[in-house]
C-alpha cells in the first residue's frame, strides 16, 4: 500500500452466518480475493471471506453462491472515481459521493 | 493517498480485513464492509426482491435454505429469482414446487406457490395458467420428479405448447431419497440400487429429455444448460431469464434443463462436484438449445391481454344468464333447471358432511343436494370419499350451498352432519359447528355423543322408510328432513334434482314420498315426543 493506487472497482460483503463453506465462490473468483475462514461460524462451517482488496465488482461469485443472500457484491459508482481520488489526494475528509 | 487508505484501513479494523494476510486475524470474520467510506460503493449483486427476508420453515437459521453447501438448487433459486425481478412479475408469477429436494421452494420465493404431487406439477400449472391468463407460472422440477413419475405430464404439457415455464434441474439421481439411479443416471453411475454401476442392459439408457421434447412440434424453447463452470453458470441465468420472457410474451412452452451438482450423494466436495458437471456429466447431457421457434411464434391473445394490463385480473367469466346466447342455444331449447333460482335475504352457507356405510346412498343423497343447489342457481360443492369396497365400507360426500364463491370443496366443521351410522357418528360428531344440527340414523342417540351446543333429530330412519316400502329410501326420508330444517332450497328445485339423477319413476315416487315423510318427521319432532331442539339453522 505504499504506491498510490486506484480504488478497487468492487466490494464484497459475505454474511458469514449464511454461508455454507462450500467454496465454490473461492474457486469461481477471477482475481482470487476470497478465501477460506480458518474460524468456525455460528453454526459450525468454515466460511468464505473476502481479502478486503482486489474486487472487480464482476459478480460472478455471487452468481454461483447457493445461498439468496450470503454474498453482496458493491460496484464503485462510476463518477466517484475521479471525485475519491481527488478527495483523497487533498488528504481531507471527503464527503461521501452520494452527497455531491 | 496511500495514507488514506492506511488510516481508512485502520479505522476499519475489527470489522474488516483489509489485506489478504490479515484475514486470518479475528478481526477479519465479520461481514465486509466498504474498506474506504469516503467511495460510494453501491449494491451490484444482492438478495433478489423475489426471495423472502426470512425462511420460516424452522426457528432458527432463518435466513438459511435448507440445501446442502454447494447444492445447485441454490445457485438456480438465484437465477430464477432474478429473472422474476427483472421481468417485474413478482406480483403474478406462481411457482409450483415438485416433491424432491426442492419442495421447500414456497419458503423462499416471495411469490405464489403451490406444491404438486410427484411428477404432477405441469398439470398444475397448466390449469392455473389456463384459468389465471395473466399469471406467469413457473414448473420447477428436478429429474427424479420430471423425467420419472412425471414424464407423462411433462411430455404432454409440451405437447400441448402450454405457455409455462420449466425449470428442469438434473442431477442424475435421486438426491433427497438417498441416492437411487433415477432415469437420467449416467451409464456406470453408482447409486444405492445400481451400486456397480447403471447398466443399459437392466436399467437402459439415461434419458435424453431436452432431445426428447424438441422432437415436438409445439415447444417454442428448450435448452440445456449446466452449472460446471463460471462460463456456464452465467449461460444459465441468460438462459433461464429467457424461458421466463418467452411466457410473458405470450410464445408457448419453455423448458430449460439444468444440469446441476448434487456433492452430497455424488460423495464429492462442493468444487469438484461443480468439475464433474463440467467433465463428466456433460459428456451424456450436451448442452445447447435443442429448439427455438421464438422468431416464428406470435404471442397468444390472452398473453397480450396480459402485458397490456399487467397485474390485472382476467377478465371475469360470463354470467350464467349469457351462457346459452354465447352458445347460440335457443330459450326453448334450453334444458330445465335454473328456473328457480333463490333469491335469499342473507348469505347461505351451507356445509354438510353425510356418512354411513356404502350402499345406504350416502352419495345419492349429497348429489341431489347439491344438484338441487344448482337448480336453485347457487354455488355448490360436492366431494365423495369413500373406500375399495362397493358395499359396506365407510363413505362420505361434503356438500357445500353457498351464496358465495366457494373456496374449498371441503367441510371441515359442517353446519349440518347427517350419520347413518353410529361409527359415522362418533367419527364426525365433534367436528359440528355450534348451533348446527346432527340427523342420526338409529333408534337412540349415543349419550357419550350428545353435545350441549348442536341440535340433534334422531330417529330410526331406516326402519321408517321400512315402512314407506322401502329400507334403500332411508337417505331420502333423512334428505327430507335435513331440507326442512335448513329451509333454504325450494321444493321444485328438489324435484328437478330428483328427476335428473334417477331415472327409474318408480323410485322417483318413492323418493318423493320419503322426502315428504322426512319433513313430516321433523315438523312432527318440534311437536315433542322426539329428541330435537328446534331452531333454524343458521344460514
Amino acid at each position: 500500500m505504499t504506491d498510490a493506487k486506484k480504488p478497487d472497482r468492487g466490494q464484497l460483503r459475505i454474511d458469514v452466518d449464511e454461508c455454507k463453506g462450500c467454496g465454490l465462490c473461492i474457486e469461481a473468483c477471477p482475481p482470487k480475493v476470497i478465501s477460506m475462514s480458518e474460524r468456525l461460524n455460528h453454526y459450525g462451517y468454515r466460511t468464505a471471506i473476502y481479502g478486503g482488496a482486489g474486487c472487480t465488482g464482476c459478480g460472478i461469485c455471487f452468481m454461483i453462491c447457493p445461498e439468496p443472500g450470503a454474498i453482496t457484491v458493491l460496484r464503485l459508482a462510476s463518477k466517484c472515481v475521479g471525485l475519491a481520488a481527488e478527495a483523497n489526494a487533498a488528504g481531507q475528509e471527503a464527503a461521501s459521493c452520494a452527497s455531491n | 493517498m496511500s495514507s488514506e487508505h492506511v488510516t481508512s484501513a485502520e479505522s476499519y479494523q475489527g470489522t474488516t480485513p483489509v489485506v489478504p494476510n490479515e484475514a486470518e486475524k479475528p478481526a477479519g470474520f465479520s461481514p465486509s464492509e466498504s474498506a474506504d467510506p469516503t467511495l460510494d460503493y453501491t449494491v451490484a449483486h444482492g438478495r433478489a426482491k423475489a426471495f423472502y427476508e426470512h425462511y420460516e420453515r424452522k426457528d432458527e437459521l432463518q435466513h438459511q435454505t435448507h440445501y446442502c453447501p454447494g447444492c445447485g438448487h441454490g445457485t438456480v433459486h438465484k437465477m430464477l429469482a432474478r429473472a422474476i425481478d427483472d421481468l417485474g412479475v413478482q406480483d403474478r408469477t406462481i411457482l409450483v414446487g415438485p416433491v424432491g429436494c426442492s419442495v421447500f421452494t414456497y419458503y423462499y420465493f416471495d411469490v405464489g406457490n403451490v406444491q404438486a404431487a410427484h411428477g404432477r406439477a405441469p398439470a398444475v400449472a397448466t390449469a392455473m395458467k389456463r384459468s389465471r391468463p395473466n399469471s406467469i407460472v413457473i414448473s420447477y422440477q428436478g429429474d427424479g420428479d420430471l423425467s420419472a413419475i412425471g414424464s407423462a405430464e411433462i411430455l404432454h404439457a409440451a405437447n400441448r405448447g402450454e405457455n409455462i415455464t420449466v425449470i428442469f434441474v438434473n442431477n442424475a439421481i435421486y438426491s433427497m431419497t438417498g441416492g437411487q439411479c433415477a432415469p437420467t443416471t449416467l451409464l456406470g453411475q453408482k447409486s444405492t440400487t445400481t451400486p456397480d454401476g447403471r447398466s443399459a442392459a437392466t436399467e437402459g439408457y439415461p434419458l435424453h429429455v431436452s432431445e426428447l421434447l424438441s422432437t415436438l412440434e409445439a415447444p417454442v424453447y428448450i435448452e440445456r444448460v449446466a452449472l460446471g463452470d463460471n462460463k456456464q453458470v452465467a449461460q444459465a441465468s441468460r438462459a433461464i431469464k429467457r424461458a421466463l420472457e418467452n411466457q410473458v410474451r405470450g410464445l408457448g412452452f419453455s423448458l430449460i434443463e439444468v444440469l446441476s451438482p448434487c456433492p452430497t450423494i455424488w460423495k464429492m466436495t462442493p468444487v469438484d462436484a461443480q468439475r464433474w458437471v463440467h467433465d463428466v456429466m456433460e459428456k451424456t447431457f450436451p448442452l445447447g438449445v435443442f429448439c427455438d421457434r421464438t422468431k416464428e411464434r406470435t404471442p397468444q391473445p390472452h398473453a397480450l391481454e396480459s402485458s397490456a394490463a399487467p397485474g390485472t385480473l382476467p377478465k371475469a367469466a360470463p354470467t350464467l344468464a349469457d351462457i346459452p346466447g354465447i352458445l347460440g342455444v335457443a330459450e326453448e331449447n334450453l334444458p330445465e333447471g335454473n328456473a328457480h333460482a333463490v333469491v335469499s335475504e342473507h348469505d347461505i352457507d351451507l356445509q354438510v358432511r353425510i356418512a354411513g356405510f356404502g350402499g345406504q346412498g350416502v352419495l345419492l343423497l349429497g348429489e341431489v343436494l347439491a344438484e338441487a343447489g344448482l337448480d336453485a342457481g347457487l354455488e355448490v360443492s360436492w366431494l365423495p370419499s369413500y373406500g375399495p369396497e362397493m358395499r359396506s365400507g365407510t363413505s362420505n360426500c361434503c356438500v357445500r350451498i353457498e351464496s358465495e364463491t366457494i373456496d374449498s370443496p371441503l367441510v371441515n366443521s359442517p353446519n349440518v352432519l347427517v350419520a347413518m351410522n353410529e361409527p359415522s357418528l362418533r367419527k364426525f360428531d365433534k367436528s359440528v359447528r355450534p348451533g348446527g344440527w346432527v340427523i342420526y340414523n338409529g333408534d337412540e342417540f349415543p349419550a357419550n355423543c350428545a353435545r350441549d351446543d348442536v341440535h340433534v333429530l334422531a330417529l330410526p330412519f331406516t326402519h321408517l322408510a321400512d315402512e314407506l316400502g322401502d329400507t334403500r329410501a332411508s337417505n331420502m326420508v333423512m334428505l327430507g328432513a335435513l331440507l326442512e330444517i335448513t329451509g333454504v332450497l325450494p321444493q321444485a328445485s328438489i324435484d328437478a334434482a330428483l328427476r335428473r339423477l334417477v331415472k327409474n319413476p318408480r323410485w322417483v315416487e318413492l323418493d318423493e314420498r320419503a322426502m315428504a315423510r322426512g319433513r313430516e318427521l321433523y315438523k312432527e319432532s318440534l311437536l315433542g315426543g322426539v329428541k330435537c331442539v328446534p331452531m333454524a339453522i343458521q344460514t
